[in-house]
């Protein structure tokens, strides 16, 4: 193909690489700004010298975050729900998508099954009905209150049933000549051909699980049960240093500040979405493109 | 006949269980507490013994002063982002497909779609220190000689700031959907196109905006059931009490009479209002991206 570049084509071309870089500074920027901030002392902060590179480095305000005790204990409770959370969305995701991504002939109340879950992405309870039933199943407070209710991702099932719809009919024919039942079917041959639909669920559910607060504010009682995505939201929004007094810690109250603590906490937050961000986006324009362009 | 059918499909009841149990616990049990929206609803008397008084709770929301403004902010608020989490990606993606480098291209999806991934609690960490009087982008502001903007505080500029960060966090995964589109049209036609004398807009306008149609309709008429989700993560961590006249809408007024006011009754009614009216929207939503965009959710 022969083009001819004009002069509007080249002037195009320049505006349109300005409006992508901006477009991506304005993304990436705001994260390489806070952890600037989070690096720097309070004064430089407050006279507002950092732009993206720290001024005065200092570790202080990390030290700060690091000497919470909840910090830890979050980041446990967090832990927690990340594994268990993710073993049954997954476990859930497959034995649901399996059934019901066969045709109506092979499994006559199909229907009825598509149906039971459609409904629910139609139609919900609300806030309050919700929290009344994890209250009166005697959850609240439980880390089984965090990955109980949503263990049944139905999105998750329908990008997992459009993948098995597309594996190829016969081997599952030839399979069941050879006399494989359907738990063979399903382990030996749609889980190991699935491997990356499997790893973009995976990583989306635990990237979900990390970021979950508002279930953590609600269905905890007491502060301490918190996940760390609930801690993080409270002293974020609510900054507070005044509890602040261990004498120890003189030093580096002096360096620190509501906006270098808040830019910590803020970074420590994303740093594990930071680092799974590679295999994340390796996975997931597959995850999409298998969810929204059916044939 | 009928037990061997039986038999040979029982291996699929018996995958479906563990997850119809759980969703009967978690999504239908909560379908039919419902109830207490017509009971003056007391947690010590339970579901059973609640004194019932049919439809006093909805009639005293419809009654109360923020109501109809809440009801308006949410709208807005939604709808607007609605258009712009459409056109934003849309236009991204057609800037994107442009670009022949194939490195660059790569690198400004990486960037754009980063936000998409981080919650609004770390989201809002971050805009309440930017956009701050004394943040970084008034300090720009400045600089260029203008008044500084109270973004999060001023209720001219409130409703703005939520829509532009969620579209902010929004466009890049949108974009990428677009660009999956756009990787499926055949290029002959781009080809055939450039022997008829067409130059890139008109190429632009008459093959790559058609190819990336069926896409767009579907994304239209899926957006339509949000036209009530203004986007309560996204408020709740961003809102604060002088902005409450323009930022507060209908989910986080659901948590604030519920679980800070302890109406519960009142709350749930609400919370029903909502889940009626939404229900429909994405009934009809469905219906349309079924008959214009040939989409089946199964």
């Amino acid at each position: 193909m022969i083009t001819r570049t004009s002069w509007s084509r080249r002037s195009f071309n320049l505006v349109n690489y300005a409006i992508l870089i901006l477009l991506s500074a304005l993304c990436f920027l705001p994260i390489v700004h806070v952890l600037a901030l989070s690096l720097s002392s309070k004064i430089q902060v407050t006279a507002g010298n950092v732009l993206f590179w720290p001024r005065e480095f200092t570790w202080a305000s990390y030290e700060y975050v690091a000497s919470q005790g909840q910090f830890f204990r979050s980041m446990g409770i967090t832990l927690q729900r990340v594994v268990l959370g993710t073993v049954i969305n997954l476990a859930l995701t497959l034995l649901c998508a399996y059934p019901l991504s066969k045709e109506r002939g092979d499994f006559r109340l199909r229907s009825v099954y598509v149906w039971y879950f459609v409904i629910t992405i139609l139609f919900g309870g609300g806030l309050i009905p919700w929290y009344l039933t994890i209250k009166n199943l005697d959850l609240l407070n439980s880390i089984w209150a965090l990955v109980l209710p949503g263990a049944v991702p139905v999105f998750n099932i329908i990008l997992l049933l459009n993948f098995f719809r597309r594996l190829p009919k016969e081997m599952n024919e030839s399979a069941r000549i050879d006399g494989a039942g359907d738990w063979r079917i399903l382990l030996s041959i749609y889980i190991p051909l699935s491997t990356p639909a499997l790893a973009t669920i995976t990583l989306f559910t635990v990237v979900g699980h990390w970021n979950s607060w508002f279930d953590g504010l609600l269905l905890m009682n007491s502060p301490d049960r918190y996940p760390l995505s609930s801690y993080l939201q409270t002293v974020i929004t609510m900054p507070d240093l005044s509890k602040f007094t261990d004498p120890e810690m003189a030093r580096v109250y002096n360096l620190i500040s509501d906006r270098t603590t808040r830019a910590a906490q803020v970074f420590v937050g994303m740093l594990p979405i930071l680092l799974v961000y590679p295999f994340l986006q390796r996975y997931f324009i597959h995850g999409i493109v298998l969810g929204s362009v059916k044939e | 006949m009928f037990k061997q059918k039986w038999r040979q499909e029982r291996s699929n009841h018996i995958m479906l269980l563990p997850g119809v149990v759980f969703l009967f616990l978690f999504s239908y049990v909560p379908m039919f507490g419902i109830i207490i929206s017509f009971q003056k609803y007391y947690p010590t008397k339970g579901f059973l013994d609640s004194e019932w008084v049919g439809l006093e709770n909805f009639q005293y929301i419809f009654d109360l002063p923020d109501f109809s403004r809440v009801l308006w902010n949410t709208v807005f608020i939604a709808t607007m982002k609605i258009i712009l989490h459409l056109i934003v990606p849309i236009v991204t993606a057609l800037l994107l497909n442009e670009i022949r480098s194939a490195l660059f291209k790569r690198s400004v999806q990486t960037l754009i779609y980063l936000p998409y991934f981080l919650s609004w609690v770390i989201l809002a960490g971050i805009l309440m220190d930017i956009l701050s009087l004394k943040g970084i982008v008034n300090q720009m502001i400045e600089a260029l000689g203008m008044q500084s903007v109270f973004f999060l505080g001023d209720n001219n500029w409130f409703p703005w700031t939520l829509i532009i960060s969620d579209t902010w966090k929004q466009f890049g995964f949108d974009t990428i959907i677009y660009l999956a589109a756009l990787t499926g049209i055949n290029p002959t036609l781009y080809e055939a196109a450039v022997i008829d004398g067409a130059n890139r807009w008109k190429q632009t306008l008459h093959i790559t905006l058609p190819g990336m149609a069926p896409i767009i309709v579907l994304m239209m008429t899926l957006s339509l059931g949000n036209v009530l989700n203004a986007g309560f993560d996204q408020v709740f961590n961003l809102y604060s009490a002088p902005v409450l006249e323009s930022g507060d809408i209908l989910d986080t007024m659901i948590y604030r009479i519920g679980l800070q006011d302890y109406q519960f009754s009142v709350s749930a009614a609400l919370g029903l209002f909502k889940s009626l009216v939404s229900f429909v929207l994405v009934s009809v939503s469905y219906g349309l991206a079924y008959r214009f965009a040939n989409y089946r959710i199964f």
